[in-house]
């Protein structure tokens, strides 16, 4: 153990007050409930604020919506997960005018130029936050970390009962402290900055377009 | 090592307010993030309440903070993070630089943290022959100009777009001259994604460590920081030791106050948990990841109940787009790292008083910062404290570096000659009183310097012929 | 409405006793006319604020403590002053706090009332306008605002008076850059400040400027002046019975 971790703790040992009295903390106001409808009107009105392209589809017809937003852009392919459900419904119905799909089976290492250099993405969600607008992502070794930042393009599949209400109620309900993940992202719509004169402009070094498909029936 | 840096407070002064440019470019900025701040929080009840848990959250942080600080470093352990503690700056610079050699790394990307801005680690990488390459849009304006945050939060915003555009187009090969911002900006887009794909280590701060879950919280829009933290294969993460908190769950509530107060945001584009390095299996993220603490007098700030309240700072920098002063002079002004209300109380318990107290004296204290203060840091109570330890020396243990720097001033007999003619009912002498109130022969202030400062913009005030004394006197005002 | 009392006290604040007497006996007149009786105890001085806040409390205990003396009974303590009233309610139990009085300070703090809070909340005051149509400004002293929260009592009075439109500043919460000792301490800084609250204060096309702190008033009505602009700066109070006498 370093001198320096056993110094410093001395001096927050001795710092702190042992026998403080402490007041008792204020309650956090209970979140608002909504219902289905209201969490998918909620969070698609949120992250469009951001930029971000909310799509209300469903089950049945979440593929057709997903080639109609690739066949108006021009896409040198489609960065997906093989392994995943969702990639495999993909795979199995993907048309040749579609952009290619192209999986993400390599470690980074073996990737990391031709990952940075293609047009599109799509991933599936944990989840969603409806008070402030956000998806929940927890990459895994299907969907790494980097498929929701290097394109410039990112689609993310959300369902629609997963939707939360609060960042509170996602890490209550799901006991998020017992099985937090290597990475868990919140992202509310596509990368921005307002760096320069405080003037908002979006696709900064993430995505510069976020398209969610959420699947609602 | 910034203790040595001697900083010309006056000559600063003067040199931002007679800067135009400067002002308008605040000025604007300042306004429209004090105006989204308000339009996040409109509900002023639900914003007391949401600041009341903010407070005690942080309270409750510092008051477990030893304890919480050996359980992060438990649970990062286990969960694969190597924690590395720092008593100083230049002890924490050093630890980066022997992660970064051991690698042989040479290349660097940097996401935004104030923390690498206190412990000049650019300056100590160069040095080494390190590039250490700024990736947040404001940081790499600045690292281009040679310059330092202006602003915790958005640090190149006393730069005007013009400026950017010829800044650009002159340290930027191959660069057009453009006034857009969307152009400025995928310029600058273009420029770092060729570093992303090509950084060997990343460092990042970290804007809340959760102790039971040793998960490092990152907060940003423009995925820079993901970069940083997921494209090279070492990541290191820097942070001041007192920002631990205890469960996840005390992270939603810092959050929202966060983003509100900083840019009026209800949420950044991007929220960034690690809990572990990449395992096995996984694709992509580093193999390796660091948490740097760094103490840098943290724990001596911690001993004072009083002075304490300042760890609370959650970085948000709504203290400074709300502070008139601040909004006046910009960050560099101040001379140090963290500038404003929470660098005036800050810096000088870090740097000692006698280097930086008169921060302390550059404030009106208004109020303004306390009012949007978030987590309910009592600033002007410590500003205060700060102006009185500059001129007692005390035996006090907590007492900050450089105490009584002041203490043997002319303005003390002042204010001990002020104190005897409004304490004894005697004494009514007008001119004494007057002259008390303004602090005549401050330090270094004779009455003609008082008079002098006062008239710069302003007429003298005029004594009334019959004080309210002698007037409620004369009006038979009863004095029973 | 709290129990309206028979006497009070009045704080008349040193600054108001070197300068604006007349905004003093303004608000002494203004509750005397509501049939209080005021008392206005020859033995005080000042509230302590400038010392305590250059960072001197021992010092300031020692005029505070004069003012404990000062002010005995269980009257309530009238304040013409936002700042000077911050200090004696807010401060002097801080002030206090490890200190023999500390108990006495508290029972003083908690007499202790603003003039505009105590004309609206304790008497209900009515104003009948008497004055020619006239345009003026307000600017909110800092304590007023923050400490005190009185800042809706004042320029609801101004609202009562029928000939008076009130235009509001586009700053009317920044700080006028006064701050005590802040204003010769850092003239620069405090130069800035006040020039642009003058600024402020013309583009309104008001014909004066009110407040209800005489700090504030000096140190704008000092800038006015020095850039020869018209516009007198006048204590509220003084401003109402002018307004409202005869």
């Amino acid at each position: 153990m370093s001198s320096s971790r056993d110094n410093i703790l001395a001096r927050l040992r001795a710092a702190v007050p042992q026998d403080h009295a402490v007041a008792p903390e204020p309650a956090t106001p209970p979140s608002v409930e909504l219902s289905r409808t209201e969490k998918v009107a909620r969070l698609k009105q949120r992250m469009e604020a951001m930029h971000a392209e909310v799509v209300v589809t469903d089950a049945a017809g979440w593929r057709d919506a997903l080639k109609t937003v690739l066949r108006n852009r021009s896409l040198n392919g489609l960065l997906y997960a093989p392994a995943t459900a969702l990639g495999q419904e993909l795979a199995a119905a993907w048309d040749s005018d579609l952009p290619p799909l192209v999986g993400y089976t390599e470690d980074v290492e073996q990737s990391k130029e031709r990952l940075f250099a293609i047009d599109a993405s799509i991933t599936s969600t944990q989840g969603g936050l409806a008070d402030v607008g956000a998806l929940i992502l927890w990459p895994d070794p299907n969907e790494p970390r980097l498929m929701s930042l290097a394109p410039p393009l990112h689609i993310a599949v959300l369902d629609a009962t997963k939707i939360h209400d609060s960042l509170a109620d996602a890490i209550a309900l799901e006991r998020w402290q017992e099985r937090m993940p290597t990475n868990v992202l919140l992202i509310s719509g596509p990368s921005k900055t307002a760096d320069i004169e405080l003037v908002l402009t979006f696709g900064v070094h993430g995505p510069k377009e976020l398209i969610v498909l959420i699947l609602d029936g | 090592m910034a203790s040595s840096v001697v900083v010309d407070f006056p000559k600063n002064f003067a040199n931002a307010l007679s800067n135009p440019q400067l002002r308008r470019n605040l000025r604007a900025a300042m306004d429209t993030l004090g105006m989204r701040r308000r339009a996040i929080f409109s509900d002023k009840d639900a914003f007391e309440a949401l600041r009341a848990q903010g407070d005690a959250i942080r309270q409750r942080s510092l008051r477990q903070l030893p304890q919480l600080l050996e359980q992060l470093e438990k649970k990062c352990t286990e969960n694969g993070i190597q924690v590395h503690w720092a008593e100083t700056t230049t002890e924490a610079s050093q630890i980066c630089l022997s992660i970064i050699q051991s690698h042989h790394a040479t290349r660097v990307i940097k996401g935004k943290s104030m923390v690498s801005e206190e412990m000049h680690l650019n300056h100590v990488l160069e040095e080494h022959g390190i590039e250490a390459l700024e990736t947040d849009l404001g940081e790499y304006i600045i690292q281009l100009d040679h310059e330092t945050p202006s602003h915790i939060i958005v640090p190149a915003i006393h730069k005007n777009r013009d400026q950017i555009a010829r800044l650009f187009h002159d340290k930027i090969p191959n660069t057009p001259y453009t006034e857009v911002v969307e152009e400025l900006n995928a310029i600058a887009r273009k420029v770092l994604r060729e570093k992303f794909c090509a950084g060997e280590v990343g460092v990042s701060g970290v804007n809340f460590a959760v102790a039971e879950t040793g998960t490092l919280c990152l907060v940003e829009n423009e995925g820079n920081g993901r970069m940083c933290t997921t494209a090279p294969p070492v990541h290191i993460a820097v942070m001041g030791l007192e920002k631990v908190v205890e469960r996840l769950t005390d992270v939603p509530p810092l959050l929202r106050l966060l983003t509100g107060s900083a840019t009026g945001q209800l949420i950044t584009t991007y929220f960034n948990m690690i809990t572990s390095p990449r395992k096995s299996g996984e694709k992509d993220g580093p193999k390796e990841v660091h948490l740097v603490l760094l103490d840098n007098g943290r724990s001596k700030i911690l001993a004072d109940p009083e002075l304490r309240q300042t760890l609370k700072c959650i970085r948000c920098g709504a203290c400074l787009n709300h502070c008139p002063v601040y909004t006046r002079l910009g960050g560099h002004a101040y001379g140090y790292v963290y500038p404003g209300p929470i660098g005036s109380i800050l810096t000088p318990q870090i740097e000692g008083l006698e280097n930086a107290g008169a921060m302390a004296s550059a404030s009106t204290l208004c109020g303004a910062c306390e009012e949007v203060c978030p987590v309910k840091i009592p600033i002007t109570h410590i500003l205060r404290r700060l102006r009185n330890e500059s001129y007692s020396k005390t035996d006090s243990p907590n007492a900050v570096k450089g105490h009584g720097y002041k203490s043997n001033l002319a303005e003390s007999l002042t204010w001990k000659g002020w104190a005897l003619t409004n304490s004894a009912p005697w004494a009514n002498v007008l001119n004494a009183k007057l002259l008390g109130l303004l602090g005549s022969q401050l330090t270094k202030l004779s009455k003609v310097e008082l008079v002098k400062n006062w008239t710069q913009v302003r007429t003298m005030p005029k004594f009334a012929s019959k004080s309210l004394h002698a007037l409620a006197k004369e009006k038979g005002i009863s004095d029973e | 409405m709290p129990t309206r009392p028979q006497k009070v006290y009045y704080f008349g604040t040193c600054l108001i006793d070197l300068c604006y007497p007349q905004a003093g006996m303004a608000g002494i007149e203004l509750i005397q006319r509501e049939g209080i009786e005021v008392i206005f105890p020859q033995q005080q001085s000042c509230c302590g604020q400038p010392a305590y806040n250059a960072g001197f409390p021992e010092e300031t205990r020692k005029v505070a403590r004069q003012q404990l003396k000062a002010f005995p009974h269980d009257y309530p303590i009238v304040v013409p002053s936002g700042s000077c009233g911050g200090m004696l309610k807010h401060h002097y139990p801080r002030l206090f706090a490890n200190e023999p009085e500390a108990a006495e300070a508290q029972r003083f703090a908690s007499r202790v009332i603003e003039l505009t809070e105590f004309l609206v909340t304790v008497l209900d005051i009515k104003l009948e306008d008497r004055g020619q149509p006239i345009k003026v400004t307000w600017h909110s002293s800092c304590s007023a605002l923050r400490e005190m929260g009185v800042i809706e009592y004042s320029k609801s009075l101004i609202r009562q008076l029928q000939n008076v439109e009130l235009i509001e500043l586009q700053r009317e919460r920044e700080c006028c850059g006064f701050g005590g000792t802040f204003s010769v301490k850092q003239p620069d800084i405090s130069s800035a400040m006040v020039s642009d609250k003058v600024s402020d204060i013309a583009q309104t096309g008001a014909a004066r400027v009110l407040s209800g702190d005489c700090g504030c008033l000096m140190n704008i009505g000092g800038a006015l002046e020095y850039r020869n602009i018209a516009i007198p700066a006048q204590h509220l109070a003084e401003f109402i019975w002018e307004r409202t006498h005869g």
